[in-house]
């Protein structure tokens, strides 16, 4: 194994992990403030994936396409959690229920809609190709996505740290009733976040599908690693999913790479090991 | 009161017992298939009608005993004993080392941590592919005899599903009514009260669990030989999935109703996707509306609250 | 009952008994529970003897409750010790220290909704016999089991809604079926959490009753807001004030004692 491959590997383990975040972050919020189990997070992936591929071929613009897709499944987010969810507070298996028929009803839409052929986003010239960085070759695109998910990250973290909102929302993360108490409007925050997580996961999927392409199954196939980000970095905890994004991005790329037989099992004996240690994940609190 | 259920539950069997030679091929192939699932349904609903966990990886025992079977029987053209006693026994290792990781965690975390167990048993069906032939699954298992009996034909084959299924059903029966079975019943209503009035609920969770992996698992071995072919696709999240809808629609907690509910699923399946290609969709559909109006599943809305 | 001891000074709790009549059924040796920044409980000190009754009162917010979950394992201490008849429980999980002869009640009432009186009581008397893991007879035929449950119920004058379903039972019900639920373990230490709570007048004095009525060989730590009630049925008190104790020893001297007095008339 030459330094190239540890390097290229590790790239790539950490722009698949600047992926995950996209997707998980918003995963670990809605859980930390809602204690909601959404089945259905994978699917924003999916459609967000789709209908960024539809918005890109028809305006040529990758920008509006990204645009368009996280508003869009922001607003389904938005009616999912608003008019079935909220019902359902504190019933897990109604929860895991309910956005599990979702999921299904997206899947056939999907497959209604774009049908059943995988199909790639197509991105601007400006990120195609590669570029030499001490040595080392590296896809533009690969760099792109770290790069948006640091923006993002660093988005989050000041919204969270030193705005208003965003202190609303760590109260309600932190102990929802105690939050609703002292007058914060916590079902509208949860409204709130809950549409952010849905955008940032379509956003994820835009941009996704311009490397991983968008195919039917998206969803299901990358719904139990958002949940194992969400698991080892801990519910609710903005850190925890950088943490547990990096992680499982690098564990899962390496566990590929080095023992393909054993690809799922690298990345969950890990995970198992760390919960063992630490039920609540590396950053949670249970 | 279970007196009376015993008895509806002989008549049930006598019944299909009498019915099953007069079926034409296909209704008997599903009712077989719907007592293999309802065995499956059963197990979870132990797990989570009785003990209140929900998990969502409950398929990873099914598929090591389905696995189990179908390797041992095309590879080592082992008998029916010794396949299911090691489909079982599998079984149970996988939930006893897997119990040791989930049962720690609550609530949501459970919930994720099953999901994600259920996920290694497919990674590995998937890709250990010198063990498991990975994606194409393994083909050609042999409907089992037993002794001088030959199980092949869809009748006697039928009548051994029945036969199991009702052994499966009895068994879990007097587990969740006796003592132990009550203790489960209170920690899925009290686990503080439960701690507070002496009970080691890790312990009763762990056993929960691995009893609940047991009959999975056997449900998991019948099949293989039903089948004839075992894939990743009997591991996949979606099957752990349907499992939990049907303990939700037949009632969970009922024990008769997650089988009813499989039932249900199993003849749901095949008659619509015959009918619409909008199968998933109308799938889902029946999720939101089991949550939506009937929260406690038909079995439960029959019984009413009391339990 | 024990020779008076001395009123001590706050925050050092009973002193010397009499010797060597055996371990005390509780003590505590500056016990402490913080929670972030916050001390709940800050250095109590206490001893309760076998046979006691003692009533643990104070403000809310005192930490009274959060002592109860310090003693019953609900939750680790942040330092301290806790020992129940001279065995250290510090760190023994719940259920170890009702194996030892521990019961508590809960002031949110704590039961089992969804199933009959009679079976949320079966559960506490299985609780400690083997029988709780036995999976191939049905419950109802352990006789020996039912029986006690039975008498449990009828002792707290609930032997008649044995069938009802505890979520549809009163307020009141429930809170008798509280102390059911701790009494059927025949326990030794009972901690009762505010047994009154949402009581009427008149069924506070029916639940007073029932307590007068309790077994003098149980030790009783008893958190309750009805001064009354806390003074009749106990003839120690021990005053939680801000996690520490202030005042701990005969009733009629705590009554007399001028900071107690403060708190609860000058507040």
């Amino acid at each position: 194994m030459s330094a190239e491959f540890w390097i290229a590997q590790s790239f790539n383990g950490i722009s698949y992990g600047a992926l995950l975040f996209l997707l998980a972050s918003g995963l670990s919020l809605i859980f930390g403030v809602m204690r909601v189990v959404n089945l259905a997070h994978g699917s924003y992936f999916m459609l967000g994936g789709y209908v960024g591929l539809t918005v890109a071929l028809r305006t040529k613009s990758f920008t509006l396409a990204c645009l368009a897709s996280a508003v869009a499944i922001g607003l389904v987010g938005m009616g999912m959690e608003r008019f079935f969810l909220r019902r359902l507070h504190g019933q897990v298996l109604g929860q895991v229920l309910m956005t599990i028929g979702f999921a299904l009803i997206f899947q056939d839409l999907a497959l209604l809609i774009w049908g059943g052929d995988p199909y790639t986003v197509p991105i601007p010239a400006l990120l195609t190709g590669t570029t030499r960085l001490g040595g080392a070759v590296f896809p533009i695109y690969r760099i792109f996505i770290v790069g948006v998910a640091i923006v993002v990250g660093l988005a989050l973290w000041l919204v969270l740290d030193r705005t208003r909102v965003g202190a609303m929302i760590r109260a309600a993360v932190d102990d929802a009733e105690m939050a609703q108490g002292v007058g914060i409007n916590v079902p509208r925050v949860s409204l709130a976040v809950f549409a952010l997580g849905a955008a940032l996961a379509a956003l994820g999927g835009v941009i996704g599908g311009g490397f991983l392409g968008v195919y039917p199954g998206a969803d299901f196939e990358v719904l139990p690693y958002a949940f194992v980000v969400v698991i080892v970095g801990g519910l609710g905890s903005l850190p925890g999913a950088v943490a547990g994004s990096l992680l499982v991005g690098l564990l899962d790329n390496f566990g590929k790479a080095l023992f393909p037989e054993l690809s799922y099992f690298t990345l969950f004996a890990p995970m198992a090991l760390i919960l063992a240690i630490r039920p609540t994940g590396l950053f949670g609190r249970g | 009161m279970i007196a009376r259920r015993a008895l509806l539950a002989a008549v049930a069997v006598v019944v299909l017992a009498a019915v099953a030679p007069l079926l034409p091929a296909y209704p008997l192939t599903l009712l077989t298939q719907a007592l293999i699932v309802g065995i499956l349904a059963m197990s979870l609903d132990v797990l989570l009608g009785y003990t209140g966990l929900s998990s969502l990886g409950h398929a990873a025992y099914f598929g090591v005993g389905a696995y189990a079977v179908a390797i041992m029987a095309t590879e080592k053209q082992a008998g029916l004993v010794a396949c299911l006693v090691m489909g079982v026994l599998l079984a149970a290792g996988t939930a006893a080392v897997f119990g040791l990781l989930a049962i720690r965690a609550t609530g949501t975390y459970f919930l994720m941590i099953t999901l994600a167990l259920g996920m290694v048993i497919w990674g590995l069906a998937f890709r250990w592919v010198s063990l498991t032939k990975g994606d194409n699954g393994i083909a050609g298992v042999p409907r089992p005899s037993l002794g001088p009996l030959d199980l092949s034909g869809p009748v006697p084959f039928f009548y051994f599903c029945l036969l199991s299924a009702a052994v499966a059903w009895a068994l879990m029966g007097l587990l969740v009514v006796s003592p132990f079975g009550l203790g489960l019943r209170g920690i899925r209503g009290s686990e503080t009260r439960m701690q507070a009035l002496g009970y080691n609920v890790w312990l009763h969770k762990y056993a929960a669990f691995v009893i609940s992996g047991v009959f999975a698992g056997f449900g998991g071995t019948l099949w293989a030989y039903y089948n004839g072919f075992v894939s990743p696709n009997d591991v996949q999240l979606v099957t752990s999935v349907e499992t939990l809808l049907m303990v939700a629609l037949g009632g969970p907690g009922t024990l008769i109703g997650p089988a009813l509910g499989a039932g249900i699923i199993v003849f749901l399946k095949n008659f619509v996707s015959v009918y619409t290609k909008r199968w998933l969709l109308i799938l889902g559909g029946v999720y939101i509306g089991v949550i939506l109006f009937a929260p406690n599943g038909i079995v439960g809305a029959l019984r009413g609250r009391r339990r | 009952m024990t020779s008076n001891p001395p009123l001590s000074p706050p925050g050092r709790g009973q002193g010397e008994g009499p010797r060597g009549e055996g371990a005390p059924a509780l003590r505590l040796d500056n016990v402490c529970r913080s929670f972030g920044g916050l001390q709940a409980v800050d250095g109590v000190t206490l001893e309760v003897r076998p046979g006691e009754r003692r009533a643990l009162i104070g403000p809310n917010g005192a930490g009274k409750t959060t002592l109860f979950n310090l003693i019953s394992g609900a939750m680790p201490p942040s330092s301290g010790r806790i020992s129940l008849f001279g065995q250290d429980v510090t760190g023994a999980p719940a259920h170890r220290r009702a194996a030892l002869g521990l019961a508590r009640t809960f002031q949110i009432t704590n039961l089992f909704p969804d199933l009959s009186v009679l079976e949320n009581c079966l559960l506490a008397v299985q609780a400690h016999t083997p029988t709780r893991f036995a999976m191939l007879r049905p419950v109802r035929r352990y006789t020996a089991l039912l029986d006690r449950a039975r008498a449990t119920l009828a002792s707290l004058e609930l032997g008649a809604l044995a069938d009802a379903v505890v979520k549809n039972l009163s307020h009141g019900e429930q809170r008798q079926l509280e102390i059911a639920l701790a009494l059927a373990g025949q326990p030794k230490v009972l901690l009762l959490d505010e047994p009154t709570a949402g009581l009427s007048p008149a069924e506070s004095r029916l639940m007073a009753g029932l307590l007068r009525r309790l077994d003098p060989a149980i030790t009783v730590l008893i958190i309750e807001h009805d001064m009354d009630i806390a003074l009749e049925l106990s003839e120690m008190v021990a005053v939680l004030h801000y996690g520490r104790v202030i005042a701990d020893g005969p009733r009629e001297r705590v009554k007399a004692d001028p900071q107690v007095r403060e708190i609860y008339l000058g507040a």
